[in-house]
This record gives structure tokens, C-alpha cells and sequence, in this order.
């Protein structure tokens, strides 16, 4: 009869290694064996000196209304500054902060805004400067000096299977504007004729 | 100055920003000497992560050197180098007062299922991260740490995210002398996830992914068994086979939102934001850990659902540990094992890319092209 496997008896597997073995093969083996050893045990530490000189910190100005979640008591008393809500992305953010983060909506809705954001920027850049480039901005070109070909061709890479709806996510839009703008342009143009 | 911006999904440039002011009493600006790109970073680059707003600045694993500091700074001063932990944190909170530094409660107003994490969308608290010449910390007499001078640069950069995210998932495993250990991704995180399974008295090491050059690093650096699941019928049965059908006694998950390996989660999740996070990984790790063992989670997921097998977890007894790494709470234990020569953790950077160059850096770190495991960012102030 086959040997009976361990789960189907009460012993414990026999080690491959034994700790000497381990020991000399791997650097610093056991050297945190001893759970006390480990910074994160036990999970909480009360009394860990922090650095903090403060009970509850001082409140950083609010330069502009900051949204935030509804569990949250106030607004806390540092935060990020890094990007305002802005126009109709950020009327939906300022919508969605009205739903608790238990509620889908709120993350659907910030979902939804960070799309119409993308969108908004895009065009704002139009009237800028330096508008998008999707060329330099997906970075793409590193597909030549990064062996783009050679990373792939030949490998056992289960995203390939789907690395190429990632051009289709950054392409579409762009190409659906450009032929939406190119049949009002030949509708115009039609009708500029006709008449 | 200059800095990495979002422009969209699969979209940054690098811009002219104003200098981060001093916005808070506590803060320093840093200018940063060296920075890194995530694995998470790709969730935001992605479109993942809710709140990610055009204009923001990324970048949570950075080191520099202290340009400033607000008036209430003690134990920093202009001049010093530091490292910076990813985690926002006030040290006074309920939370930081026992040592859970990433679950501040003080430093993100826009959620509080998470703390606050440089350059990581307003979800976490809206502030602009280190890929950068300057960035803002708030806190400066709480988070950063001053680099020691016996440490390469590139080491300390490391030891501000990746390094103690994988060491502490291996904590959360509660591994005992001689377990079975299963880490599930093969990047940095990963990596070190299976290299602290050995300091903990792991008895075996396997390493799970589907990329070759990644599975040879975790052999050669994390001394690790290997195997790519692209050559599995179905990788969980062939790890009860691997295990003489127990299962392991500890899965760690490094993987985390975008796993790969059923493309209707992965589509699903990665393409079409209809989960928070593709659990393939996780729900690969509930089924491989044997009945009673611990699934320690460190792979990151957004707040929105994912379609986890819940019911398996529960009927096999399952432990599942999970946080973002409370990173401070690391680094004299991370030290000593450096200075031991345990640990080289700048041995898995494979590619330094000036700051003008971040969008090339991207795309190759998010198509996985030219072997990159871990790509650092270097700037210069001009």
C-alpha cells in the first residue's frame, strides 16, 4: 500500500532540513526565532516613545474647505494639500464624501470622478502650452530601449494575456475623439458644399 | 521644481511644481536624494485607487536630505540625512500610541480605514510623494530617522517601505521553527517576505509567480524553492502535492490588487475597476495554507470589494493577519540584521532612472520588460 500522506495521520512531516543544515545554508537563520525578537510582536505596544511632543497636535490651516469622510469626527489635524477638488470631477468627489467609506458609492462615485478628471485634464492641457502627449506620457518608447519584445517573446507570462488591452484603455479615448472630431468636421464640411 | 505628475491611467510627466511650504509646525521639506517606484505605485498608475486626482505626485519609499523645518521641530534640523517611512503618522493618536504607526488616525481626513501614505491619492490622506527634488513631511520629529553613516543609500531607501513590508509580513505568519512558508509574488516585497521566513526558523521557503527572471532572483537572493503557476494545471493542488497534501502552515500574499492568473479577476479588477483588488493571490493562499494555518496578507488592495473565498477561510480555521507595515516600528531590528550581513537589501535594485525619465520608468516596471524588479529614481536638484 502508498505510503499514507500526513494530513490523513497525526504526526507532523519529517523536516527536509534540519536546523543545522539551514543554519549553515541560509545567512542568519533563527535569528528571529524567538518571537520576542520581532519588532511587531506582540501587534500592539503601548508606550513605544514616538517623538511626538504634543497630546493632540496642533491643527494645520485649512487653506479651502477639505473634504472627508463622514466617520471621521473632523477634519484631522494635518493633512494633504496636494491637488483641490476642481470642476465637475470635483463636484462628484465633494458628492461622494457625503457617503460613508462602507457605502459603495462613495468608492464608485470616486471611481466615476477619477475618470472625468482624466478627461477634464486632458482638455484643459489642449488650452495650455504643453498639452497631454500620450506618446512621452505612457512612456511607451522604453518598449525599444527596454527590450520590449525580448521581455516577452518566449517567456512563461501569464499577463501577456492581457497586456494588450492596456494600449486599447489608453488608445480608445483618444481614437474615439479624434474620429468623433473628424465626422463633425465632415459633416461640416458637407454641408458647407451643399450649400 | 521638478516632479512626477499624474496625468491619467498609464499616464505621468514630470512638471514644474511650486516648493512644498511648511503647512504645519511639525513638518520638514525634505530634498529627496533618492527615491523608488512601488508595486502599489502601479495600482495608482493604473487607475486603481479611488481618489487618484490628475496633478498629484506619487512616490512613498524616498530618502533626502532635511531643507527645512517648521518652528516646533526637535530632532531634526537642515542638513541631515533621513529616511522617511511611507506611513504619515502623529506618534500621539490611539493608534500610534500602541505602536500602530499605520493606522494613524491624525493625518487623513478623507478616510479612516486607512492611514495617511505619501503620493498615494487623496484616499490616504491627498499628499504629494518624493518622486520629487522636494517633498513635504509632516511629523518630522516622529517619522523620519536619520540615515546611520555606516549605510549605503540605496539600502536605507529601501528599509522606507519594501524591506520592512516584507519582514513584516513574515511576522504576521507567526511562523515556528521548521514551518512550511509560501510567499505568493516574487517581487520586492515577496522577495523579502521569503529572505525573513529564514531569520524566523521557517523550514522551507517556496516562492510562487509567473515571471522566470523573478523566480531566479528568489532563488539566488531568498534561497527559496520555486515555481512559476503558468506551469500548473491548478498551483494549489500541485502545492498540497509539495506538501504531502497538508497544505502549507503559513501563505503570505505579496502579491496583492493586481494578481495575475485568472484573467476574469484580474480584467475585472486591474482593467475594468469592478473590484477593489484582484484576490487571486489571496484566494490562492486560503486554499494552499493547510487547515489552522495563517494567511498573512501584505499585498495591497483598495478599499472597494473584492471576490474573496470568504466560506474556504472559514471552514479550514483559518488566521488572517494583514496591515500596512507599521514601518519605524522596524528599523533597529532591520539594522542589526543588515549590519549582520543577513540582509543586502539594495541586492534586488535593478534600475536607476534619472527623474526626467519616470514615465519610461513606468511603463517598464508596469510591462515588466528588461528584467525590473526594483527601479530606483534619482534625483537632482538642478
Amino acid at each position: 500500500m502508498a505510503e499514507i500522506p500526513t494530513p490523513y495521520k497525526a504526526g507532523k512531516p519529517e523536516p527536509k532540513e534540519s536546523a543545522e543544515d539551514l543554519r549553515a545554508r541560509v545567512p542568519g537563520w533563527g535569528a528571529d526565532l524567538d518571537p520576542a525578537d520581532r519588532p511587531s510582536y506582540p501587534r500592539e505596544q503601548p508606550g513605544i516613545e514616538t517623538g511626538a511632543h504634543w497630546g493632540f497636535p496642533e491643527r494645520q490651516q485649512e487653506k479651502w474647505p477639505r473634504e472627508r469622510s463622514v466617520e471621521h469626527a473632523f477634519v484631522t489635524p494635518v493633512f494633504g494639500t496636494s491637488t483641490p477638488l476642481k470642476g465637475a470631477s470635483g463636484a462628484m468627489r465633494r458628492y461622494a464624501y457625503k457617503y460613508s467609506e462602507g457605502r459603495a458609492a462613495h468608492w464608485l462615485l470616486l471611481i466615476a470622478a477619477d475618470r472625468v478628471d482624466a478627461w477634464e485634464s486632458h482638455l484643459s492641457s489642449f488650452a495650455t502650452l504643453r498639452p497631454d502627449n500620450p506618446v512621452t506620457e505612457t512612456g511607451v518608447l522604453s518598449e525599444f530601449s527596454r527590450h520590449g519584445i525580448g521581455s516577452r517573446f518566449g517567456k512563461k507570462r501569464t499577463d501577456l494575456r492581457h497586456q494588450w488591452i492596456d494600449p486599447v484603455i489608453v488608445g480608445a479615448p483618444w481614437a474615439l475623439a479624434a474620429g468623433g472630431l473628424a465626422a463633425v468636421a465632415l459633416r461640416t464640411l458637407r454641408k458647407h458644399r451643399a450649400a | 521644481m521638478r516632479a512626477m505628475v499624474y496625468r491619467g491611467p498609464y499616464k505621468v510627466r514630470v512638471e514644474e511644481k511650486d516648493m512644498p511650504p511648511i503647512e504645519h509646525p511639525n513638518d520638514a521639506i525634505v530634498r529627496v536624494t533618492r527615491a523608488a517606484i512601488c508595486g502599489s505605485d502601479l495600482h495608482l498608475y493604473h487607475g486603481m485607487m479611488p481618489d487618484t486626482r490628475v496633478g498629484m505626485t506619487f512616490g512613498h519609499e524616498f530618502i533626502g536630505v532635511v531643507e527645512q523645518v517648521g518652528p516646533s521641530v526637535e530632532r531634526v534640523k537642515p542638513g541631515d540625512r533621513v529616511m522617511v517611512p511611507f506611513n504619515i503618522f502623529c506618534g500621539s493618536c490611539y493608534f500610534c500610541a500602541r505602536g500602530l504607526y499605520s493606522n494613524c488616525h491624525n493625518v487623513n481626513p478623507n478616510a479612516t480605514a486607512v492611514g495617511g501614505i505619501y503620493g498615494y491619492s487623496h484616499t490616504c490622506g491627498g499628499y504629494d510623494g518624493g518622486q520629487a527634488e522636494y517633498v513635504r513631511v509632516p511629523f518630522a520629529d516622529v517619522g523620519p530617522g536619520l540615515i546611520p553613516d555606516w549605510m549605503d543609500e540605496e539600502d536605507a531607501v529601501l528599509l522606507t517601505d519594501a524591506l520592512p513590508t516584507g519582514y513584516f509580513g513574515a511576522q504576521l505568519g507567526d511562523i515556528v521553527e521548521g514551518d512550511t512558508v509560501v510567499v505568493f509574488g516574487a517581487g520586492p516585497v515577496g522577495l523579502f517576505a521569503a529572505k525573513s521566513a529564514w531569520l524566523m526558523g521557517a523550514g522551507r521557503v517556496l516562492v510562487i509567480d509567473h515571471l522566470e527572471y523573478r523566480l531566479d532572483k528568489a532563488r539566488s537572493f531568498a534561497h527559496a524553492e520555486t515555481y512559476n503557476f503558468v506551469e500548473y494545471d491548478d498551483i494549489v493542488v500541485h502545492l498540497k502535492k509539495a506538501t504531502d497534501y497538508l497544505g502549507a502552515d503559513v501563505v503570505i500574499d505579496a502579491v496583492g490588487a493586481e494578481a495575475d492568473g485568472n484573467f476574469l479577476q484580474h480584467v475585472t479588477s486591474s482593467k475594468l475597476k469592478l473590484q477593489g483588488g484582484s484576490p487571486i493571490a489571496l484566494n490562492w493562499a486560503i486554499d494552499s495554507v493547510r487547515k489552522g494555518g495563517t494567511v498573512s496578507v501584505v499585498g495591497a488592495y483598495g478599499p472597494i470589494f473584492s471576490a474573496v473565498k470568504f466560506g474556504d477561510a472559514m471552514n479550514k480555521g483559518l488566521t488572517l493577519r494583514m496591515n500596512q507595515c507599521p514601518v519605524k516600528r522596524q528599523w533597529p531590528r532591520l539594522f542589526e540584521h543588515i549590519q549582520n550581513g543577513y540582509l543586502k537589501p539594495s541586492d534586488i535594485v535593478t534600475h536607476r532612472i534619472p527623474l526626467e525619465h519616470i514615465a519610461e520608468g513606468y511603463h517598464m516596471f508596469s510591462a515588466k520588460l528588461d528584467d525590473c524588479i526594483k527601479p530606483l529614481i534619482v534625483s537632482t536638484p538642478a
